[in-house]
């Protein structure tokens, strides 16, 4: 099997956004990055598959240089190669915009199944996997909690809300939507991350248009829906304080 | 004209579709979406659109809203539901009503078609809405990123209709207006290649029998990230024990089996509304939120003063859970 997995580089869930000069975008400089972390599931996933069904693993990641950092962390993982879209405007594209990138560079590589994270944690579109199938021309299926490969077939297991499940059937080759917790994620080894060096990570060319269908015109740090009492003091005062708002204020305990 | 897409399971209506009837309404009066393509009904006319195998009694039921009309989009390949088969259904039902928005609730059969309609048409989509601004004779759509550390306005760009779905909570389904009469029931015939649609669901099912109804639970502790080690979900329960409170958990706490999937609030898991609920360690995405933000009384307990669970909480202490859950247990048996 001929496996793709999308992955995209998200600033650090411990970041603390601060907002550039045109207060419509992030000062990018200003972020650490890390692996999108359904993304990293969907990477584990298509690690097993291979294991199980055998061939072949190739990342894929749209964005500028720094995205590098994610895709040798995929390769140590044990990926066996990479393309990257590289761009410096895929930095804060839009889904249809990304989803673009990463058609036109897995074009002519034949995948039999597409993985990619169900949402980034940054823009959070929930959109890149959806619009890559249709631009691909392939069926999809979104927020799978299970995958079973069989004869030119897929079998896997949709989250529905509330705790509800379905399995659907589609033909091979097909793209998925991976949920975070569909696996036990494992780390790099030392000799993965020196065999990473030696995987080829191809250079693909970003669209010429990357102006995208939606465009940001203010950014800004949530407006509080609710007037929070901030409880200070020592932990002890803090605590004693607490119990007794809970007690006589808002009568709850 | 802007088109509400409405979602129903064997004729019953998603209470998160009177939410996006709720926000069309609010749209409808207040905006001037310009010269829209669409020449029968006003641009601010709201028209439901229900698709499925059989959508009498779920139309029914919408025709209560103060609406202009629900339409029916009945055809037998559209149940079960399938990407496949709503994409084509939606197209065919879009071209003939030539709307200028679309809205539909950002539920996850919306997340799994919703994307790939507007990539079908060429149109914009602006996903997990939260509200609307109308700003110079053009909309502005209000949504979280970055885990909802920050809140952006959107403008969707390129011709109409403009695809946007709204957020769980985000607007109230009691809020929404009813008719002083019912409104017009018509249906749409569309085309719909049975042989086309390539996904072939089973039906639903639930993994275990939930033996923890956390909905009617009176109090709630609820543990995330922040409690950092299966080890440390003692002390929460403790907590729990002292002020007879039921124990709970976001998703990464579940996923990684500290506590069972039955335990977990949020939109894949149980929704709340306890008199109190207790958040340790959680940040509070949204998915999180959903589930919780009905409660009565929020408490959230987190070192991180920015982490998005303070916006929705009642009392807040930015510190230590470690130093600080003992401390209250201590309180509350003194």
């Amino acid at each position: 099997m001929k496996i793709a997995v999308c992955i995209k580089q998200v600033p650090t869930r411990e970041w603390q956004p601060r907002i550039d000069e045109s207060k419509t975008w992030i000062r990018e400089a200003d972020a650490s990055y890390e692996m999108n972390e359904p993304d990293a599931y969907a990477l584990e996933e298509a690690l097993r598959l291979k294991e199980t069904h055998g061939g072949e693993v190739v990342v894929c990641s749209a964005g500028p240089a720094r995205v590098a950092q994610v895709i040798r962390e995929a390769l140590a993982r044990g990926a066996d190669r990479a393309i990257h879209v590289e761009d410096d405007r895929l930095a804060s594209a839009d889904a249809f915009v990304t989803a673009a990138a990463l058609a036109g560079a897995m074009k002519g590589e034949s995948f039999d199944l597409v993985l990619t994270g169900l949402q980034s944690d940054d823009q959070g579109f929930a959109q890149v996997g959806v619009i890559l199938a249709e631009k691909l021309g392939l069926p999809h299926a979104t927020i799978i909690m299970e995958v079973q490969v069989q004869p030119g077939s897929l079998r896997v297991k949709r989250e529905l809300e509330g705790g509800w499940f379905q399995w659907v059937t589609m033909p091979l080759p097909a793209v998925l939507t991976i949920q975070s917790g569909i696996n036990q994620l494992r780390y790099a080894t030392l000799k993965g991350i020196m065999a990473a060096k030696k995987k080829e990570i191809r250079k693909a060319a970003a669209p010429a248009d990357a102006s995208g269908k939606q465009k940001i015109v203010a950014l800004y740090t949530p407006e509080k829906a609710k007037k929070t009492q901030i409880i200070g003091g020592s932990p002890t005062e803090a605590a004693k304080e607490l119990v007794r708002k809970l007690r006589d204020e808002a009568r709850v305990l | 004209m802007i088109v509400v897409v409405a979602e129903q399971q064997a004729g019953k209506v998603n209470r998160a579709s009177w939410e996006t009837i709720a926000a069309a309404q609010q749209l409808g009066p207040s905006t001037s979406l310009g010269a829209g393509p669409s020449t029968s009904l006003g641009a601010g006319d709201v028209v439901v659109l229900v698709p499925g195998g059989s959508v009498a009694s779920a139309a029914a039921e919408l025709a209560g809203a103060q609406v202009k009309e629900v339409v029916t989009v009945e055809h037998a390949a559209l149940d079960p539901y399938t990407p496949d088969g709503f994409t084509a259904a939606l197209q065919d039902a879009i071209a003939q009503l030539s709307p200028d928005l679309v809205l539909l609730p950002h539920t996850y059969q919306t997340r799994d078609f919703a994307p790939k309609l507007a990539a079908r048409l060429d149109r914009a989509i602006v996903t997990d809405v939260t509200a609307i601004k109308s700003a110079g004779g053009g909309l502005r759509f209000v949504r979280p990123m970055f885990q909802g550390k920050l809140t952006a306005d959107v403008v969707p760009q390129g011709p109409a209709p403009h695809f946007a779905t709204f957020q769980i909570g985000a607007f109230r389904a009691d809020q929404a207006a009813r008719g002083s009469s019912p409104a017009r029931v018509r249906a749409l015939t569309v085309s719909v290649d049975p042989g086309a649609i390539r996904q072939k669901p089973d039906a639903p099912f639930q993994q275990a029998k939930q033996a923890v109804d956390l909905s009617q639970a009176e109090r709630i502790v609820s543990v995330g990230r922040g409690i950092k080690e299966q080890a440390n979900i003692r002390v929460a329960e403790e907590l729990a024990r002292a002020i007879g409170a039921e124990i709970a958990a976001s998703r990464p706490i579940c996923d990684a089996g500290w506590l069972p999937m039955e335990r977990q609030v949020g939109s894949s898991g149980q929704t709340v509304a306890p008199k109190l609920y207790l958040a340790l360690g959680i940040s509070g995405a949204i998915q999180h939120l959903v589930g919780m933000k009905g409660s009565s009384t929020i408490v959230a307990i987190n070192k991180d003063p920015d982490a998005p669970i303070f916006e929705v909480a009642d009392y807040g202490v930015v510190g230590d859970l470690f130093e600080i859950v003992p401390a209250m247990i201590e309180a509350v048996k003194g």
